[in-house]
């Protein structure tokens, strides 16, 4: 029992540091990228264009972080969230329908897709990665059975949504004309914001949050704790799945079309985002606002190297690379260092 | 030992805070800065000007480009390469979209930050592009659409388009072939057509079948026996020509929308038992003029081949340089295009083309 307890404690610290590390690391770059690469930068509109185009990512990437703390994996959020843009892109676009229910349909859909991985992972022990592979198969196969070609909405309420824009006050700045532009920042920010915020208190003051550090860091023991093991797994994918709903939507809201090819590759910016953001793939050790940081950098890492004139599609997945590699290799040396010490 | 995980977590919580407070202050103060510089001079626009040359005297060019996906598109962006470099005074910022609107929406949102001179966008979808363009405008960066066109609801919104005439490709294939058969003395002859289409609606479908259609009209001796779609590619262009070889079986033309077709038909042709080329039974004339198409009319399998120029880069910048020169240019512009036939100097023209 007070191994168990312990062996939190350590984990639980072990997750600040890495934490700190991101956080330390994302504003090195950023203040980096703003001495060096001024002009675009040093507006703090650059900052807030970052989450405008990342907002769904974030959100995927936090239900990608519980999964991943309860030792899984959902490489299915991606095609989820294409599989929504195009249900909504339909109904509202071909069906004309409301944007308040293609809000509830999203929700459902990413809540099914939780419901059924949820259960093959946690009751009937299947692989994660098995499941949730062929969740995205399934998701990306509908999105073209839906429809196959790309279209844009034109449904007047959602792209008044969609253009909706809300202003920061105090951050705009004055362009080559002289005029004053407003900085803002798009609905799905501002959801996105309240998704971290949310999942970030559930991580750390609800016992549900304790019982996935602990399921992740060592599911044996988390059982003789007497805690459910099945349950919190089945809850993890199921808060995985409601939240690639949210994300759907917010993508969706983002981008205003429907396309099979959407989304392609948002389940492995996502898994990247929470290791740099110092989620661990064994599990057991992760933090939600880490992840924050963690997508903040990788896009920042890719504006920074668009704009300093690389050709983006390869150099990008290079420099990502990199900074994956970099940050796998700091957490085990700091990993190592720790337990070193503490067999000391 | 709980009161101090609580503490510890604050401090890291009031420490994100500070942090992202200086982040931002420093970011604002540094336009901040640049405002109070600009503010007591009497002409702003001429001192931000100053100060934008100050760094560099380069014209600072945002392209967005659709992706890599054909060899024409590469060719494209070779174009644009080649054309906007720092030996031309030019300092482009090249973003590939990967085939994704979103890419592109974010790419110019970004160059509109950096206030780059002007944007070229390639855009991947004609919709969906009103309130970005009226970013641009609201900040006074021209965008010169290039190849595929835009769909708005204020033609203001771009400064001009720049691209192929599909249309002018058609007529001048129907012209070429009114001429070649009066030179083989058939202008009074019966002439059975048929027509390989490209994807149905796609810009380059409609230009070609349209300037076509305008020249036969003019001549009652040629017959349009059928023209269905094979979606530009080989596959589709094989099996569409395979099936007009059974049910036409004295094919005089072909006309095929785009070299991928045109090796389709070539195969389907020659497994039939029958020749194409100038010296063959069949006339063959195909569209976008590739390498391998230019190579295959060199083996004497293609009559014509109407190009499709993806040497976009030139033309705009002759449009920047009239821009920076103050004067207006003009909204359409289509790029210069040829054509290739077997009197032609295939060889040399083969080492040179660049797709």
């Amino acid at each position: 029992m007070s191994k168990g307890f312990g062996s939190k404690i350590k984990n639980i610290s072990d997750t600040n540091l890495l934490l700190t590390i991101t956080i330390v690391v994302f504003f090195l770059m950023y203040i980096g990228a703003m001495i060096f690469q001024g002009e675009g930068f040093l507006k703090p509109q650059a900052l807030f264009n970052i989450l405008n185009a990342n907002a769904a990512l974030i959100i995927l990437s936090c239900g990608m972080s519980i999964v991943m703390i309860t030792g899984g994996i959902d490489i299915s959020v991606g095609g989820v969230t294409a599989l929504i843009s195009m249900c909504c892109a339909v109904y509202l676009d071909k069906a004309g329908g409301n944007v308040a229910v293609s809000v509830l349909i999203a929700i459902l859909i990413g809540l099914g897709f939780g419901l059924v991985q949820g259960f093959l992972v946690a009751y009937l022990e299947i692989q994660p990665f098995i499941v949730t592979l062929a969740g995205m198969f399934f998701a990306r196969g509908m999105t073209t059975i839906v429809n196959t070609e790309p279209f844009n909405v034109s449904n007047e309420a959602f792209v008044a949504l969609k253009n909706t824009r809300i202003i920061v006050p105090g951050m705009g700045s004055v362009n080559r004309l002289g005029n004053y532009v407003d900085a803002y920042v798009e609905i799905g920010v501002i959801v996105a914001i309240l998704v971290v915020i949310v999942m970030f208190c559930v991580l750390k003051w609800t016992k549900l949050g304790r019982n996935f550090y602990a399921v992740g860091g060592n599911s044996q023991s988390a059982l003789m704790l007497g805690i459910n093991v099945k349950r919190t797994k089945f809850i993890a994918h199921l808060l995985c799945g409601v939240l690639a709903g949210i994300g759907g939507f917010v993508y969706f809201l983002h981008v205003g079309s429907g396309s099979p090819s959407h989304a392609s590759g948002a389940e492995m910016n996502a898994i990247a985002s929470s290791i740099i953001g110092g989620t661990m793939l064994t599990g057991g050790v992760g933090n939600i606002i880490g992840t924050f940081f963690g997508v903040l950098s990788l896009s920042t890492i890719q504006n920074i190297v668009s704009s300093a004139g690389l050709d983006q599609a390869w150099w990008t997945g290079i420099t990502v690379a990199a900074m994956l590699c970099l940050f796998l290799v700091v957490q085990s040396v700091v990993m190592a260092v720790r337990k070193k010490g503490s067999v000391k | 030992m709980f009161g101090f995980r609580v503490k510890l977590m604050k401090k890291m919580v009031v420490g994100i805070g500070i942090l992202l407070c200086l982040l931002l202050w420093f970011s604002s103060c540094g336009t901040r800065i640049e405002e109070s510089e600009t503010v007591p001079g009497s002409d702003l626009l001429e001192e931000e000007k100053e100060l934008a040359a100050e760094g560099d005297n380069y014209i600072v060019v945002g392209f967005s480009q659709v992706g890599s996906e054909s060899d024409w598109r590469i060719a494209s962006t070779e174009s644009f390469k080649g054309t906007f470099t720092q030996e031309n005074g030019y300092y482009l910022i090249f973003e590939d979209a990967q085939q994704k609107q979103e890419n592109q929406l974010k790419a110019m949102r970004d160059f509109i930050l950096q206030e780059v001179d002007y944007i070229i966008l390639d855009p991947i979808v004609e919709t969906g592009w009103d309130a970005v363009l009226q970013e641009a405008k609201d900040a006074g960066i021209p965008v010169i659409v290039a190849d595929r066109q835009v769909k708005v609801s204020d033609e203001s919104l771009y400064t001009a388009w720049v691209g192929s005439d599909f249309e002018e490709q058609g007529r001048r294939a129907g012209e070429w072939l009114a001429d070649y058969l009066e030179g083989q003395g058939r202008s009074s002859e019966e002439i059975r057509i048929v027509t390989l289409q490209g994807t149905l609606d796609s810009t380059a479908q409609l230009g070609r079948t349209g300037g076509f259609g305008q020249i036969l009209k003019q001549h009652d001796n040629w017959t349009m026996l059928e023209r269905r779609d094979a979606d530009f590619t080989q596959t589709k262009g094989q099996e569409v020509m395979e099936d007009f070889l059974k049910a036409y079986p004295d094919i005089d033309v072909v006309i095929s929308e785009n070299d991928n077709m045109t090796f389709g038909a070539i195969e389907a042709i020659e497994a039939a038992g029958k020749t194409c080329g100038p010296d063959g039974d069949i006339i063959i004339i195909s569209f976008d003029a590739g390498r391998a198409a230019l190579q295959a009319m060199a083996e004497g399998k293609i009559n014509a081949d109407f190009e499709c120029n993806p040497n976009l880069g030139p033309l705009v910048s002759d449009i920047i340089q009239k821009l920076e020169q103050g004067e207006e240019a003009e909204k359409l512009q289509y790029v210069k295009e040829t054509y290739f036939d077997p009197s032609m100097d295939l060889q040399a023209l083969i080492e040179e083309r660049s797709y």
